[in-house]
């Protein structure tokens, strides 16, 4: 080896502080991850149904917490560890591949509490970065309208001030965990007037509990629950639950629409969504035959699986080029805008093809004895069109990379 | 079967500043106007842009400092190839730079002193490997037989780039079965053995070159070239495919620069999504590529390419030339009448696009070879 493939190699090497750390991970996921409960655990935050769900990933995230992995890099007088980002990027490394439950409260862990930490108010801080990481306090979100999917300026949800407290009225859909949160980051109009849409809208960290406000669970079509459609009926809220000024709703929310699509940092960690990679494709597909043959031997499979490997790769890859600013120079921001796209649109038509690969016991489903792994990957694929529609849907995912990328014009 | 990837991607201030310069070099010496005014000239480059490449240390970038080199892998060429490609500037410098690394991996002491010092200085080298149409052949149809104490060539290689202007051949043939790497020089060609090719991308120059009746002196043949054989196909793959990366984003630029100024119906036509979105499409696709690019110029060394290496080779090789098919394609198809044109520059991103998926493998190729490496 030359000198200076060593020099690579030693820069490579994790520090020992470091190695450490994980290695303390790996041992305290070892003596801690809870046992199967002998239900259904959610693939994503997106999928708490239940009661039952909902305090078995309640009292988890409070173990990570308590354990010090959780947050990691959020300030420590808000209940965060003051630590250096690496630490939690080394914690969700070691949670994803042990597959241990989700941290469910995600709206609050990656979207709600970083724009807290980003622009909130002192009081603001005080009051709502701790519950959002022990998981007392369940956030969740109010973007999406009926008829209004991706649009955001088309909001038609009003707030309307009155003396200390603004009146809400409209519906939301889409609320992930509607029913049993605490918080919603809302988006709703304040004027009606205002000469450009986009400047009506104000931004709120609003009370669930308020006089008012109703919920209505969606059955999605694995025929489970997790999203509310969420009813303002003259509902009053605190005006001092604005979040910034009055009509700046619209910046606010593209900040926060930011952290979801993981463009800024910020979030406190933990695992969201439960990793599905292609070596899992490559385990189901061990025992399957096709034509007679192992399937694992036939050309056009072998074909397709590298084809995913190779995306795969890339999509991982290009994770870490994000952070090398000088092979990031052409086309700025392209790799951090077009990663929900890239993602989503990759599991989906992996997941898709785990199907296809399984044969015949590819037509059953979660509940029958002979699906594989428990429907396992039916449940994976038909779930995943959260990712691809919620958020904004690819379709206007690839608007805004063609937009804000490559400079083309508008519709 | 179970394997955790490789993600080593890291890209020095070093290198940055080499990918800076290059970018500058290539864009002031190849202009649009320029790449066209060469098309149907002899050599298809410049004999001062090559000498300037050659005084900047281009040539010496990728090989030992006891050579005359700088002491960088071949993965410090991947910035000056894509930025090459960016601009569709042509030299023989990808050719030579495979030539070179042939005989830095195949060589031993005495014949790296003797070839590479002159190949950093501006001599021109080139493979000549294929003997027919597949690059997956295991059959070597040129033979080296021994005569007198010295050996014989015998046999036609196949589209051999920059023949007509190569000073150094590494020809691969067969002697008694087993595959040899030795160097030929120009001078040793009998006159009308080289017979130019017309090629799909007119940027390229290459050429059938007979070998027959050409003498071998033993110390001609590369000590090593057997086991270097196919790192090099594989580096020769990478090559490729940053070249290629760089042609599919200058053809997404052109696709940009046409759906940002072409009004149809009374609206520009970017702002329909048919057209927009496939052209994301190609950002994404090119994105990869380069992903590609640099995750194998992290990995590779001088040492013989490991297994992460050689997949992060061929996984570069065919993301790249199938994002460069798909970038071309629509750079045609987006432009409508004028893409028809030759006056249209889509033109030159379709063809280069044919002719890089046909170097060191298509992407087919290479995803086969991946098989065994990713799933078994």
């Amino acid at each position: 080896m030359t000198e200076r493939s060593q020099v690579a190699e030693h820069k490579d090497a994790e520090s020992a502080e470091l190695s450490d750390f994980r290695k303390g991970v790996v041992d305290w996921i070892k003596h801690n991850t809870p046992a199967d409960p002998g239900f259904l655990l959610p693939q994503t935050f997106m999928e708490v149904g239940s009661e039952q769900v909902l305090d078995f990933l309640r009292e988890w995230q409070y173990k990570v917490w308590a354990a010090g992995y959780l947050g990691m890099a959020w300030p420590k007088q808000y209940g965060g560890g003051g630590m250096p980002r690496l630490f939690q990027q080394i914690a969700d490394e070691e949670m994803r591949r042990a597959r241990v439950p989700i941290c469910f409260n995600v709206i609050g862990l990656g979207w709600a509490g970083p724009l807290i930490i980003d622009t909130g108010t002192d009081f603001e801080k005080e009051t709502y970065l701790k519950g959002i990481l022990t998981g007392e306090d369940i956030w969740c979100q109010g973007f999406s309208e009926p008829n209004h999917g991706s649009d955001l300026g088309s909001i038609q949800t009003r707030a309307e001030r009155d003396g200390e407290e603004y009146v809400v009225n409209g519906s939301k859909i889409w609320t992930t965990m509607g029913n049993y949160a605490k918080y919603m980051i809302l988006l709703a109009r304040t004027d009606a007037q205002a000469e450009r849409r986009y400047n009506g809208l104000s931004f709120f960290l609003a009370p669930m509990d308020a006089k008012g406000i109703s919920t209505s669970p969606i059955q999605k079509l694995t025929g489970e629950y997790g999203f509310t459609e969420t009813f303002f009926t003259d509902a009053r809220i605190p005006a001092s639950c604005i979040m910034g000024e009055e009509g700046h709703g619209w910046r606010i929310a593209m900040q926060t629409l930011q952290y979801e699509r993981g463009a800024e940092a910020g979030a406190a960690g933990g695992v969201s969504i439960l990793s599905i990679v292609i070596n899992d494709l490559l385990k189901m597909a061990q025992e399957v035959e096709r034509d007679g043959q192992p399937l694992l031997q036939d050309p056009i499979t072998r074909d397709n699986l590298v084809k995913f490997l190779i995306e795969e790769h890339a999509l991982y890859l290009g994770e870490r080029r994000v952070g090398i600013p000088a092979l990031c120079r052409d086309y700025p921001n392209s790799l951090a805008l077009s990663g929900k796209l890239r993602g989503t649109e990759f599991f989906r038509r992996m997941r898709q093809y785990a199907l296809t690969l399984q044969g015949a016991p590819g037509s059953l489903y979660a509940g029958d004895d002979q699906a594989v792994d428990g429907g396992f990957w039916q449940r994976a694929y038909l779930n995943n069109f959260s990712t691809t529609i919620g958020g904004g849907t690819s379709q206007v995912q690839a608007n805004i990379v063609g937009e804000h990328v490559l400079g083309l014009p508008k519709d | 079967m179970t394997r955790t990837a490789n993600l080593k991607i890291s890209f020095s201030d070093e290198q940055a500043m080499i990918l800076d310069s290059a970018k500058d070099f290539c864009r002031d010496k190849s202009d649009i106007a320029t790449v066209r005014s060469l098309l149907k000239t002899e050599t298809g480059y410049k004999a001062d842009v090559w000498t300037e490449m050659v005084d900047l240390g281009w040539t010496g970038l990728s090989l030992p400092e006891q050579y005359g080199g700088s002491e960088m892998s071949i993965g410090a060429a991947i910035p000056l190839v894509e930025s090459m490609g960016r601009y569709l500037l042509c030299t023989p410098f990808i050719s030579s730079t495979i030539a070179a690394q042939a005989i830095l991996r195949g060589g031993n002491d005495a014949q790296k002193h003797r070839w590479l010092p002159t190949m950093i200085e501006g001599a021109i080298g080139t493979m000549a490997i294929l003997d027919n149409e597949d690059w997956g052949a295991t059959r070597i149809d040129c033979t080296l037989t021994p005569k007198d104490g010295d050996f014989i060539l015998d046999g036609i290689k196949l589209q051999v780039n920059d023949a007509a202007v190569a000073d150094i051949f590494i020809v691969l043939a067969s002697a008694n079965g087993v595959p040899t790497l030795v160097v030929v020089n120009a001078s040793q060609l009998p006159k009308g053995s080289i017979s130019n090719k017309t090629l799909v991308d007119e940027t390229k120059r290459a050429s059938n070159v007979d070998f027959s009746g050409v003498t071998i002196k033993p110390d001609a043949i590369l000590a090593n070239g057997a086991e270097a054989l196919p790192d090099l196909r594989l580096i020769g793959a990478l090559l490729t495919a940053a070249e290629a990366t760089g042609s599919a984003a200058a053809a997404l630029d052109t696709i940009v620069d046409y759906l940002t100024t072409r009004k149809q119906f009374g609206r520009l036509i970017g702002s329909y999504q048919a057209l927009k979105h496939p052209t994301v499409d190609i950002l994404l696709q090119m994105d990869s590529a380069r992903t590609f690019i640099y995750h194998a110029a992290t990995l590779i060394n001088d040492e013989s390419l490991d297994k992460d290496t050689q997949i992060a080779c061929r996984m570069a090789k065919a993301q790249a030339t199938d994002a460069l098919l798909f970038a071309g394609d629509r750079a045609v198809q987006f432009h409508g009448g004028m893409g028809f044109t030759y006056d249209c520059d889509a033109m030159l991103y379709i063809r280069r696009a044919q002719w890089a998926q046909h170097q060191y493998g298509d992407a087919q190729h290479h995803r086969k070879l991946l098989a065994p490496l990713l799933l078994d």
